[in-house]
């Protein structure tokens, strides 16, 4: 692997929620992150899936320190970002930078999508002409220049994810989160930003953390893939060992239950499925935090936190019975 | 075997500030007892004001033409009366957000237990709380009769899905029609709520309208297919022609568009679906289409069938086959 841009470390984020019991209001701590590290390689691209709850976009915000974890550490390009004084933190906000989902929510409706793009140049103080890079910066996502002087009402759902990718662009990141950037959109349009996404990182040697609960997405987009579950990481691979080999029964559980745009396939396939809905993170269960709804789960799993290590499978996973099931099972 | 539902040149219209939006223009189908019809299209195509029109859930801003038939009983153009006493027991309607399709206040056995008592004269509370608890546990609620006493803040997202489910089946309807019913959910929990969905299908014979964008659940759930772009069918098969031999370029694009197995580039459809205040005259998918001549602007293509689907595009006939 080439040099890390990024490297997380044990990281955690605790959250406290007031309740309340009786007339009594009780703090009580949803633990949304616990205890993840990964590493992001330069112009690597690396996912995040999960489902709600799981904790990954928690992690893709304390990366950027928009909410300050409780521990770990998070190093950018060997900078420790965890405690930095903000003042530091700020040079190096314009190396790292971050995309929505929803392009409608994140630009202001009464500022021209010119004036949004080149908002963070004015913030940062860079010097030059804005208009030209703003241009600039619409070319490279395929917009036009006279794009510029429009209100985002003015641009379709795949248009406006387009400019939110050119305001993220405008300071020459060379990491960037991508937080469910094409959920939001239609199959049709949605391969048209992905497409985009993935030629920015060629031309401008990009690193991504990518986010997103739409598996088939992030296989195509991603090199490394993690599988979150209540906060923690269940298993970690290259993307497509993890899709054709996956030991843990969470991920096989996840991929299984995936529909593929086959008919054939989907009506010949073997499906795991899990009972229940996600435990509630203000008080997980204990050992490992998928025995509740695991079906190979024993009394060792409750006892004992299995660790994410590489137990012979070829890639990390956090489970004390893994178990490397055929790639017809889970077909994708 | 008779149609459960029958739909004949519907056309939905609003006037709005700006004009009239033509949502739906000129749709025919009929749904079939024990069948599932997967709708699927992009936003904006017309696939939920379809049926939200057949519901008689559109305000008054809509103007619905045509006829969509359920048994004996024309819908369209119906009294409200009539519309009442079909929704809910002819047909029911679930939608993508049970939370803000549940009352908040009221215990959710006594909402499904509402369901039984408007519907069917004579029933008594008792006996409509009974069933409501027999109904929450067809949908796998657990613990069905402490569950029924909860309000819809202590259920789930899943769960409020199956209680909406219950709602929906609890007068033994000929037609469900589930309006994305899983995009919210987590995939482990849409893989439970369609089992449910698939179960009472098998089991009641409903037959099911599935709305969805997801080709993925499409594969999984539908019998037959029905394509929809801007207001108009544009295809229609059984799944597995659909998804093996489609005619239409339109739904060609769509399955070209997702990601395969391999890491080759993604095939999107250029451009984007047109203004529904001024449809574009001949075929609404000629300006994305990689296919079109000039023709295609002068004729609206009807739906006939082509090899094995039905197809709304002139040229089908000279298409090549796709592999």
């Amino acid at each position: 692997m080439s040099d890390p841009i990024l490297q997380v470390e044990n990281l955690t984020k605790n959250f406290t929620v007031k309740s309340a019991k009786g007339l009594r209001v009780v703090r009580r701590t949803v633990q949304a992150v616990t205890d993840v590290s990964l590493t992001i390689g330069s112009g690597q691209t690396v996912g995040l899936v999960g489902e709600s709850g799981s904790g990954k976009t928690t992690v893709g915000r304390c990366v950027l320190r928009l909410i300050e974890p409780t521990s770990g550490s998070v190093k950018f390009q060997g900078n420790e970002l965890v405690g930095m004084p903000a003042k530091h933190l700020r040079g190096l906000r314009r190396q790292m930078q971050i995309v929505f989902q929803d392009p409608y929510a994140s630009l202001d409706p009464k500022m021209t999508v010119g004036a949004s793009i080149a908002e963070p140049l004015e913030i940062q103080g860079v010097e030059g002409n804005h208009q030209d890079r703003v241009a600039e910066l619409l070319d490279l996502v395929g917009l036009a220049p006279d794009h510029a002087r429009r209100f985002p009402h003015e641009f379709s759902g795949g248009q406006r994810q387009r400019v939110g990718v050119a305001r993220a662009l405008a300071l020459n990141p060379s990491f960037i989160v991508l937080d469910e950037p094409v959920s939001a959109l239609d199959v049709s349009i949605q391969a048209g930003v992905v497409n985009l996404l993935q030629d920015l990182q060629q031309q401008l040697g990009l690193s991504y953390l990518f986010i997103a609960h739409d598996l088939s997405v992030v296989r195509h987009i991603s090199d490394v893939i993690a599988v979150m579950y209540l906060g923690k990481i269940m298993e970690m691979g290259p993307a497509d060992d993890l899709y054709e080999r996956p030991a843990h029964p969470y991920t096989q559980a996840l991929l299984s239950a995936v529909p593929e745009p086959d008919p054939v396939a989907e009506r010949q396939r073997h499906r795991i499925m899990l009972q229940g809905d996600v435990p509630s993170p203000i008080d997980p269960p204990s050992g490992c935090r998928f025995r509740t709804r695991c079906p190979i789960a024993q009394e060792r799993c409750a006892a004992e936190e299995p660790a994410l290590v590489d137990r012979g499978q070829g890639h990390p996973v956090a489970c004390h019975f893994p178990q490397t099931v055929p790639v017809s099972v889970t077909a994708r | 075997m008779s149609a459960a539902l029958s739909v004949t040149d519907l056309r939905v219209s609003f006037n709005t500030m700006l004009g009239t939006v033509q949502a739906v223009r000129g749709v025919s189908f009929d749904v079939q007892p024990g069948e599932v019809l997967g709708v699927v299209g992009e936003s904006g195509s017309g696939k939920s004001v379809t049926f939200l029109g057949i519901m008689g859930l559109l305000g008054r801003s809509a103007r619905i033409e045509g006829s969509a038939r359920i048994g004996d009983a024309e819908l369209v153009g119906a009294a409200p009366k009539v519309q009442r006493k079909v929704r809910g027991s002819e047909m029911a309607m679930i939608f993508q957000d049970p939370l803000s399709a549940l009352n908040p206040v009221h215990r959710v056995g006594a909402q499904v237990a509402e369901m039984l008592l408007a519907h069917q004269k004579g029933m008594t509370h008792k006996a409509a709380n009974e069933r409501a608890v027999e109904l929450l546990d067809i949908v796998g609620i657990p613990q069905p009769d402490q569950r029924a006493r909860q309000y819809a803040h202590e259920f789930s997202g899943g769960m409020r899905q199956r209680v909406m489910i219950a709602m929906a089946i609890a007068n033994n309807p000929k037609v469900l029609i589930a309006d994305e019913p899983t995009t919210a959910l987590d995939v482990t929990v849409q893989a439970q709520i369609l089992e449910v969905i698939d179960r009472i299908r098998k089991e009641m014979g409903t037959a099911v309208v599935l709305i969805t964008h997801d080709l993925g659940v499409v594969a999984r759930m539908a019998d037959r297919v029905q394509v929809m772009y801007a207001g108009r069918v544009v295809e229609r098969g059984d799944v597995m022609s659909i998804f093996q031999s489609p005619d239409h370029p339109y739904t060609r694009g769509l399955l070209a568009s997702l990601p395969g197995l391999g890491h080759e580039r993604l095939t999107p459809i250029p451009g984007a679906p047109p203004n529904m205040l001024q449809p574009p005259s001949g075929c609404a998918f000629r300006a994305r289409c990689p296919q079109a001549i000039p023709a295609c602007a002068s004729d609206l293509p009807e739906l006939v069938k082509v090899r094995l689907t039905e197809t709304a595009c002139i040229r089908a006939n000279e298409l090549e086959v796709m592999s």
